[in-house]
């Protein structure tokens, strides 16, 4: 009984890392409420494309590659379309596209990763020389080969990208679980009878959590890049309006030749600020989980040591 | 030491079985194909019964699949690669005309982006927290997050005009000395190759930043500080060589996003290389050049990956 008293401190400790305390911390960061802002503008944004736009997508509403003017804000394409409601349109399918491939990814990553860091011996064996496999095959010309050979449409994008984008999830997954199954809480809980369902879900998934936001947050822009890549390369589906398929429509249409930038400048924008989002919202919150990222022995601007336990502190007083 | 060679045939073992799979992949991925592989190779959608078994016999495809396997696993080991549906030419030579045009300026551009990238990357990591970090990060962050073919298409609208925007070569040029046809390459290759360097660059400052914020927080860099070395060499020869271990790793990983951005940058450049290759045969449904561009991107991607295996263990003595 003594004993179980003095290993208690440690246990508060942990408590600190929680789902929860962990996103606050990252949340303290100012590039991620920066990140955070970016992601949640262009979502609303997004999905009030219907009452936003102004003009119609499918007929003329302007002269040809005419330039940003105050109607059309952006200009208009070679077909005398408003890019303005191209590229707010565009968004929904990039965005759908971006996060139906983020779950099939983190979905497939996170099981593979918890089963076969859970379970070891020859699942792990298995599933990690799988993994390995596609970690190390070329993503994008595996996903050419796959989409010229299923065609091209927008759920076999989603499944495409999907499908080929959980090998990292899985490796950092399954390391992590690998040092989860040893704390001394899972051994606890295992020692009063849980079951694996139990610790799986109950134990160790909500300590993953911040883990698995942070994978699915980048995920979801590494499916948006990939998505215009693919949609440069001819494989997306052609007539779905994306913020891909409205760079690719420009350049195929001599908007390069023409000199109409606005014609492509604002879609790229679009993948870049919600990228930059997510990749400031993800990288916080694993700084958040890597506390040794804190310290620096080279500071130049004072030579003080960093306490690391600093924010635990906190939440103990 | 044996433990040592060890690990290196067994790397070199899995490199192998990885091509191996790969090989049988293609060959799965492509029998699953819509339609009649027949018709594929006749090109008519309506061929008579008689032209489809004439064709099947000719190209084997009335034999059991295992057979098929096996004659395609012999053909390819011996580099055949089959003949390509758009120009009826061996693929496996289309393909090397192509990997050639490519090597110069795909090598060009990652070596120069990982030479800027380490420089920029400690520099940020050394003055962390400072203004001139911030602006580093923040640019690295923001190049990262456009698309390699946005980059390209700016960097096109930007120096159109003044350098050739597309190919290797002037095929009008009037110099047929070699220095001439070289300047002629050079030139072409700039808009390539800078776009190149843009899309990966960022990423990699923002690997060795990271990498070396975590060596310069370890204790022996407070032992080398409080020995009295200078920052310079702590910086060389304590922190940087540490950081290599991860940076390694990390730009072997990143192979996939070089050959990621070397086709786009071909696509857009229309540079004539094994990228351009891969775009024309899927926009001709040109099925053994797909094939065959797949395999051999693989093959180059594996390579790499078990030379950084084997440079990871030349650094780290520790691995065994």
């Amino acid at each position: 009984m003594n004993e179980m008293t003095t290993s208690q401190p440690p246990a508060e400790v942990q408590a600190g890392y929680g789902f929860w305390a962990t996103m606050a911390e990252a949340f303290r960061e100012p590039g991620a409420m920066v990140g955070l802002t970016i992601v949640a503008f262009i979502t609303i944004i997004t999905l009030a494309s219907g009452f936003l736009e102004p003009y119609p997508l499918r007929e003329a509403s302007c002269p040809v590659f005419a330039p940003p003017s105050l109607h059309h804000w952006f200009g208009c394409d070679d077909g005398g379309i408003d890019v303005f409601s191209l590229v707010l349109h565009g968004g929904r399918i990039s965005l759908l596209v971006g996060t139906c491939s983020a779950v099939i990814a983190i979905g497939l990553g996170g099981a593979i990763g918890i089963v076969s860091g859970y379970f070891g011996g020859w699942t792990d064996v298995i599933l990690m020389r799988i993994t390995d496999y596609f970690l190390v095959v070329p993503q994008i010309p595996l996903m050419i080969v796959i989409a010229a050979v299923w065609g091209a449409s927008i759920s076999h994008v989603i499944l495409t990208i999907g499908i080929l984008m959980w090998t990292s999830t899985a490796r950092l997954v399954r390391s992590q679980v690998m040092s989860l199954k040893e704390r001394s809480y899972v051994r606890r809980v295992e020692s009063l009878g849980a079951g694996h369902t139990r610790i799986i879900f109950h134990h160790i998934l909500p300590q993953l959590g911040p883990l698995l936001v942070a994978n699915t947050v980048l995920a979801i822009t590494v499916a948006i890049f990939n998505e215009t890549a693919l949609s440069f390369l001819g494989l997306s589906d052609p007539d779905a309006i994306t913020w891909g398929s409205i760079m690719t429509h420009a350049f195929n249409r001599a908007a390069i030749s023409s000199g109409a930038w606005w014609a492509i400048v604002p879609a790229g924008m679009a993948v870049a600020l919600i990228t930059t989002g997510g990749y400031l919202i993800g990288r916080a919150i694993e700084d958040a989980l890597n506390p040794r990222l804190r310290i620096s022995y080279l500071s130049p601007r004072e030579w003080k040591l960093l306490p690391t336990a600093q924010p635990r502190k906190g939440a103990n007083g | 030491m044996a433990k040592r060679t060890d690990y290196i045939w067994n790397r070199i073992g899995v490199a192998f079985i990885t091509v191996f799979v790969t090989v049988a992949f293609n060959f799965v991925l492509f029998r699953v194909l819509p339609g009649n592989a027949a018709d594929r190779i006749a090109r008519i959608p309506n061929a008579s019964p008689a032209l489809r078994h004439a064709l099947e016999v000719q190209f084997g495809l009335d034999k059991p699949l295992l057979i098929q396997f096996l004659d395609y696993l012999r053909q390819t080991a011996m580099g055949n690669l089959g003949v390509s549906f758009a120009t009826r030419q061996p693929v496996a030579d289309l393909l090397w005309q192509s990997f050639l045009n490519t090597i110069p300026m795909v090598s060009l551009g990652t070596v120069l982006a990982l030479i800027l990238g380490i420089a920029i990357g400690v520099f940020s990591a050394v003055r962390r927290g400072t203004v001139a970090d911030h602006i580093v990060t923040a640019a690295s962050v923001i190049f990262y997050a456009f698309p390699t073919q946005f980059l390209g298409m700016m960097i096109l609208i930007a120096f159109s005009g003044v350098l050739p925007s597309a190919g290797m070569v002037d095929p009008f040029l009037l110099d047929n000395s070699v220095i001439g046809q070289a300047i002629d390459i050079a030139k072409h290759m700039i808009m390539p190759v800078l776009t190149l360097v843009l899309t990966l660059c960022a990423g990699n400052v923002l690997i060795v930043r990271s990498a070396m914020l975590e060596t310069l927080g370890e204790d022996y860099i407070l032992t080398a500080k409080a020995k009295g070395l200078s920052s310079l060499k702590i910086i060389w020869s304590h922190a940087l060589r540490n950081a290599m271990l991860p940076i390694t790793t990390m730009v072997a990983m990143s192979l996939s996003s070089i050959v990621t951005g070397s086709i786009l940058v071909e696509v857009i450049f229309s540079w004539p290389g094994i990228g351009q290759a891969l775009y024309q045969a899927v926009l001709q449904r040109d099925y053994p050049m797909l094939q065959g561009g797949f395999l051999v991107i693989t093959i180059v991607v594996i390579l790499f990956n078990l030379i950084s295996d084997l440079l990871y263990y030349r650094l780290d003595p520790r691995v065994n």
